[in-house]
């Protein structure tokens, strides 16, 4: 029965899947629809085979930039959040700026980054994904390290504990799953801020960049090819932000 | 440990605790407590909700800080039997860490004691074993029931062989056959360790059938009523739930927390039975 279920939450999406692009494919031919009106699945396929190399070359760029600033701003917002959880009044100061930034599409500032940087630089774009980052995870694992059950905090007292042992024992412990939490959104989060970053100018080698120069040059089916990289390469990122998360989990659910 | 006869386990000398002193939202919580308790006793702290029982439990523990009098603990400040570890604690939620197993959770209190690996194993083992639950070490709390939970939590805050026990209603979330059970089992792991044990409670029969005193205790501001000796003798059993003397002492702690005391003598008797 088991196994059955899983073959089924698997087919499902899968035959889905196949009859969307069946459907797409015969509307293409069928309406004869234009290829800078809409592109057929099969016409992007092609595209996307003979770019191979170049949709590669420019998921690297895209990705790196994403890695770097998921990587700086996951630091940056480990260290803030035990900054926040250690001292109220920093909290009371930061938190609701990080909660109303979260909710807004920040990364609009690359323009103006652009501006303060040379156009050639990555660091706009780079420094842009760090602070989307960087906010998301400042958040939850700020409320990891905070929401912890009194019960274990007046536990730990009785121990006559430190605050650090209560630190290390109780929040860092009850603080992982969060981070693991805001990483599951903030990994897609840098792919698509590395990706929108790249549409307000700057070097021209991104996929973000590529996608708009063949739309530019009406080069549909292409413009397609790397979208389909940019899913693939964020649909990358959420992949190894949940192995992540079950290698740490071991077995362990509530 | 420290048994020796002479030291009260606990001694509470004009405790108030006042919160919020001197704001709006000023709470006086308790007012003049006078409480001794000697080693290896069972003291059960009874009364209506906000009364305070809970409070002086930490301040007991050390937990909070009394606004007047004084608190000794085995004949220590109470602040220095916390940084002794001298009591162990247990809460109504069993506070297991979902992150650590059964026995690491055991550990907790040995490792923040600084006590190296192989003697905080031995020891996890051992206390397993007093709590029966040898084969569920290396589980982690979430894959077992609430009552086993909770025989964790017990087996946790006596890991260090205090000789002081507190628990704040420890079985108010069991289902009444596995609070008669985890009585049973409270009062075997006690006489086998000779722990002394403060224990609040909500249930008149509980605190009757675990006690050698019931502390009956007055609404808010709390103060004791009245101390009500349990003449059950040291070996309890399922029997002395039937028992004439179990009913008696229930019939006077309802008494003593109704605050009257012989209006309802004629009706006693069938109240004392509803309680079984």
């Amino acid at each position: 029965m088991k196994s059955l279920d899983r073959v089924k939450n698997i087919a499902t999406p899968f035959v889905f899947g196949v009859v969307f692009l069946g459907l797409w494919e015969g509307a293409v031919k069928g309406f004869n629809l234009k290829p800078y009106f809409l592109a057929a699945p099969s016409k992007i396929m092609e595209q996307f085979l003979k770019n191979t190399t170049r949709i590669w070359e420019a998921s690297a760029v895209s990705g790196s930039n994403a890695l770097i600033g998921l990587c700086i701003g996951t630091i940056f917002g480990i260290a803030m959040s035990f900054l926040l959880s250690r001292f109220r009044f920093l909290s009371q100061l930061v938190t609701p700026l990080a909660i109303s930034l979260n909710a807004i599409p920040i990364f609009v500032l690359v323009a103006v980054l652009n501006n303060m940087y040379s156009i050639t630089s990555e660091i706009p774009r780079r420094f842009m994904v760090t602070l989307v980052v960087y906010f998301i995870v400042l958040v939850n694992v700020a409320r990891g390290l905070t929401q912890v059950s009194s019960i274990q905090v007046e536990l730990m007292r009785s121990y006559a504990a430190s605050e650090f042992s209560i630190l290390r024992k109780v929040r860092v412990p009850n603080a992982i799953p969060y981070l693991f939490t805001a990483l599951k959104v903030a990994a897609p989060a840098s792919v698509i801020t590395a990706f929108v970053s790249e549409y307000f100018g700057g070097l021209q080698n991104g996929l973000g960049s590529r996608i708009t120069s063949n739309i530019a040059n009406s080069k549909n089916a292409a413009a397609w090819a790397y979208v389909l990289g940019a899913c693939l390469l964020g649909l990358a990122f959420y992949t190894v932000s949940i192995i992540l998360e079950s290698l740490t989990r071991k077995g362990q659910s509530k | 440990m420290s048994a020796v006869a002479n030291i009260s386990a606990v001694e509470v000398i004009g405790a108030s605790k006042i919160f919020n002193e001197g704001s709006d939202n000023q709470v006086d919580a308790l007012l003049d407590v006078n409480l001794t308790i000697a080693p290896g006793e069972f003291v059960s702290l009874i009364g209506p909700s906000g009364c305070g029982k809970s409070t002086l439990l930490r301040l007991i523990a050390n937990l909070l800080e009394p606004t007047q009098g004084v608190i000794s603990v085995n004949g220590k400040t109470s602040a220095q039997a916390r940084l002794d570890q001298d009591y162990g604690m247990a809460f109504q939620q069993a506070g297991l860490f979902d992150w650590r197993t059964v026995s690491k959770n055991i550990e907790l209190p040995l490792e923040l004691k600084g006590w190296n690996k192989k003697k905080r194993a031995a020891r996890a083992a051992e206390m397993l074993e007093l709590v029966k639950l040898q084969d569920f070490g290396n589980m982690y709390p979430w894959q077992l029931s609430g009552g086993m939970q909770q025989r964790v939590a017990i087996a946790r805050a006596l890991a260090a062989h205090p000789p002081l026990l507190l628990m704040d209603e420890p079985f108010g979330a069991l289902d009444e056959m596995t609070r008669e059970y985890m009585q049973g089992e409270l009062l075997r792991i006690c006489a086998e360790t000779s722990t002394t044990v403060v224990f609040v409670t909500h249930s008149i029969p509980e605190a009757v059938y675990l006690s050698n005193r019931v502390v009956v205790m007055s609404p808010r501001p709390g103060r004791i009523l009245e101390i009500i000796p349990v003449n059950l003798g040291s070996k309890r059993s399922e029997l002395t739930r039937a028992a004439d003397g179990f009913f008696r002492c229930i019939t006077s702690v309802r008494e003593a927390l109704r605050g009257t005391h012989a209006d309802h003598v004629a009706s006693t008797a069938i109240r004392g039975a509803e309680e079984r």
